[in-house]
């Protein structure tokens, strides 16, 4: 498997490539291929790598979002007439105003996030199991909540993200980069992370935390580090989702806690807890699955959907990548070595 | 001969079950220090207090000349006394290097170290380490996957990794086989005359004790019941009736 990382790793950057403009009238589909692969990989590092099942993620998501519109349109006119109802048609934004306002709100949503995350964290990552669970689903509603109580923002009634400027070409296409980017950095940074010994701390905080603390591992720390990463690649990412929507809506769009929320659970365990890989195969064959059910069997598309959550739940708790290391674990490098350590004298002298 | 660690008058309820009372033990430096008692006497409790996984009602703990009891557990671990635990506990779904890579000393580590990758005389170590305890050829399996007495070594190998000054071992022969024990054994003098850590051991087996330590503990219902050297202890009519149960 190593060998062929990098053919895998080139294969994978020219199908990214390439695709939009092979299959044009699906780019808005691969968009969100990465957007969900994004969510997975975010996701996993936590409830795969960690064992902190959060059900509360989507809510870094959201205040990405919202954080990014509020500045975008900050930058170039005042948010209060901007938010105000019916008031954003009256804006229209350049190309540059466009680019720098969406750049900056970006970069601000994945900042904000990653603030919001270590100060929840101090407090929620305390809790364990079901516990965090339940107080992780809590923040995610209530963050809807809120946001629909503040007018700033639009309140209930949601906020119409800015028009993209006709100059620019294809928002699919524009976005479908934007996209492609994030999730590129966020696979590499996870994969920098997991290398060495944070990914090894984070798995050993799954495995036993009352262990590694006996250990003497800074476990609060390595907790609140992985939430604090995980909120910054999905406030980072809020923003130009919002803007590819085009429309946010406080409970459906950014705390979208029952369809993005759900979701990004489903396709890591789908495709296998705690593999780097895993949460990107989940992702594709998840988005498959959907687009599939939605064309094929719409009105009944929801019920396939639960149907799919049952059945990977029941029969495949271990996702895709987990059952292949079952089947063979000698692929993944776990075998019995026989040969014995040649360094045989170091033992006879101890280990002083 | 310093002691390394002094525990003074420790008392530790659970609402009305007196689980420590008024205990003092001494473990000095370098020394092999046993500590028994009959099932629910509170040896465990009071491993649990020493290493601050809960916070004690009375008393005073000091390690090396510092006053421990209202730490948490990292903070103490770090200062270099790790216990294993009775009921062992490893990172099942990790290999058995993997264990050990994340078992290294985490004393001087600063925020950065929390990112850095693994040195490679660490895994040099851990791998000298494992065939130590006897694993080596095992070491890329899950820990989870191994045999209960070949996970209490591993245990056991992770906590040399991280180079403890005083080691508190929790039955480190329980559901081993009899000729396994005395590897053990041997492994534990070894680490003891070879590595300097200290020990203090509960355990239940007598000819392990007896052969290991070198001053001997024993508690019955959370009190001290008596201490002294192992042929001592042996022979004190207290302790056989605590054991025996006699009134």
């Amino acid at each position: 498997m190593t060998a062929n990382k990098p053919l895998l790793y080139g294969l994978v950057a020219i199908v990214g490539l390439v695709a939009p403009f092979v299959f044009p009238a699906y780019v808005a589909q691969f968009a969100f291929a990465w957007l969900f692969i994004l969510f997975a990989l975010t996701w996993d590092a936590q409830g795969g790598q960690m064992g902190y099942n959060s059900f509360g993620n989507i809510l870094y998501f959201g205040v990405g979002m919202y954080v990014c519109i509020v500045v975008m349109v900050g930058y170039s006119y005042n948010v209060a007439e901007y938010t105000a109802p019916g008031g954003e048609k009256a804006f229209t934004f350049s190309t540059h105003q466009y680019i720098i306002g969406l750049a900056l709100g970006t970069i601000a949503g994945g900042i904000a996030s990653a603030i919001l995350a270590i100060i929840l964290g101090s407090g929620i990552l305390g809790l364990r199991g079901h516990y965090f669970a339940i107080g992780t689903l809590g923040l995610g509603i209530a963050a809807g909540e809120l946001a629909a109580g503040w007018d700033f923002i639009g309140a209930g009634s949601g906020v119409a993200a800015p028009v993209f400027p006709d100059a620019m070409g294809s928002r699919s296409l524009f976005f479908y980069f934007v996209f492609f980017a994030i999730t590129v950095i966020a696979f590499f940074a996870y994969k920098w992370l997991y290398r060495g010994r944070f990914g090894l701390a984070i798995n050993a905080i799954r495995d036993d935390e009352d262990k590694a603390e006996a250990m003497g591992l800074p476990t609060t720390h390595y907790k609140t580090m992985s939430w604090m990463v995980s909120a910054f690649f999905l406030g980072l990412v809020g923003g130009p989702v919002g803007l590819l929507i085009g429309f946010i809506d406080p409970r459906d769009t950014a705390f979208a806690g029952v369809t993005f929320g759900v979701w990004m659970v489903l396709m890591a365990i789908l495709g296998g807890k705690g593999t780097i890989w895993g949460p990107v195969v989940g992702a594709i064959v998840f988005l498959i699955f959907k687009e599939v059910f939605w064309i094929y069997l719409l009105q009944w598309q929801q019920v396939a959907l639960g149907a799919l959550i049952v059945v990977i739940v029941v029969f495949f708790p271990q996702g895709i990548m987990g059952f292949l290391r079952e089947q063979w674990p000698e692929r993944f490098g776990h075998r019995v070595e026989e040969t014995p350590l040649n360094d045989m004298n170091v033992r006879g002298e101890g280990e002083a | 001969m310093s002691q390394l660690l002094e525990v003074s008058n420790v008392s530790k309820t659970f609402g009305g079950v007196v689980a420590n009372d008024d205990i003092s033990i001494q473990v000095p430096e370098g020394a092999i220090i046993g500590l028994i008692g009959p099932n629910g006497s509170g040896k465990t409790t009071l491993f649990n207090s020493i290493v601050g996984y809960h916070p004690i009602d009375g008393g005073s703990i000091r390690f090396q000349d510092k006053e421990i009891s209202s730490l948490r557990v990292p903070d103490i671990a770090r200062l270099g006394m790790l216990r294993t635990f009775q009921q062992t506990r490893i990172y099942g779904e990790m290999t058995c290097v993997e264990n050990m890579l994340i078992s290294t000393p985490t004393r001087d580590e600063g925020f950065l170290g929390l990112f850095r990758d693994h040195r490679a005389e660490d895994m040099e170590k851990a791998e000298q380490l494992l065939d130590f305890v006897g694993l080596y050829s095992k070491r890329l399996l899950f820990a989870g996957d191994l045999s209960f007495g070949q996970q209490k070594l591993l245990e056991f190998a992770m906590a040399l990794m991280n180079e403890p000054k005083l080691l508190l071992l929790d039955e480190p022969t329980a559901g081993i086989n009899p000729t396994l024990i005395n590897g053990i054994i041997d492994r534990l003098k070894r680490a003891n005359a070879d590595l300097g850590i200290t020990l203090l051991v509960i355990e239940h087996n007598m000819r392990v004790i007896m052969n290991l330590a070198e001053h001997i503990y024993c508690l019955a219902h959370g009190q001290l019941l008596a201490d002294g050297p192992p042929d001592v202890l042996r022979d004190d009519q207290r302790v056989i009736d605590a054991y025996l149960g006699a009134h």
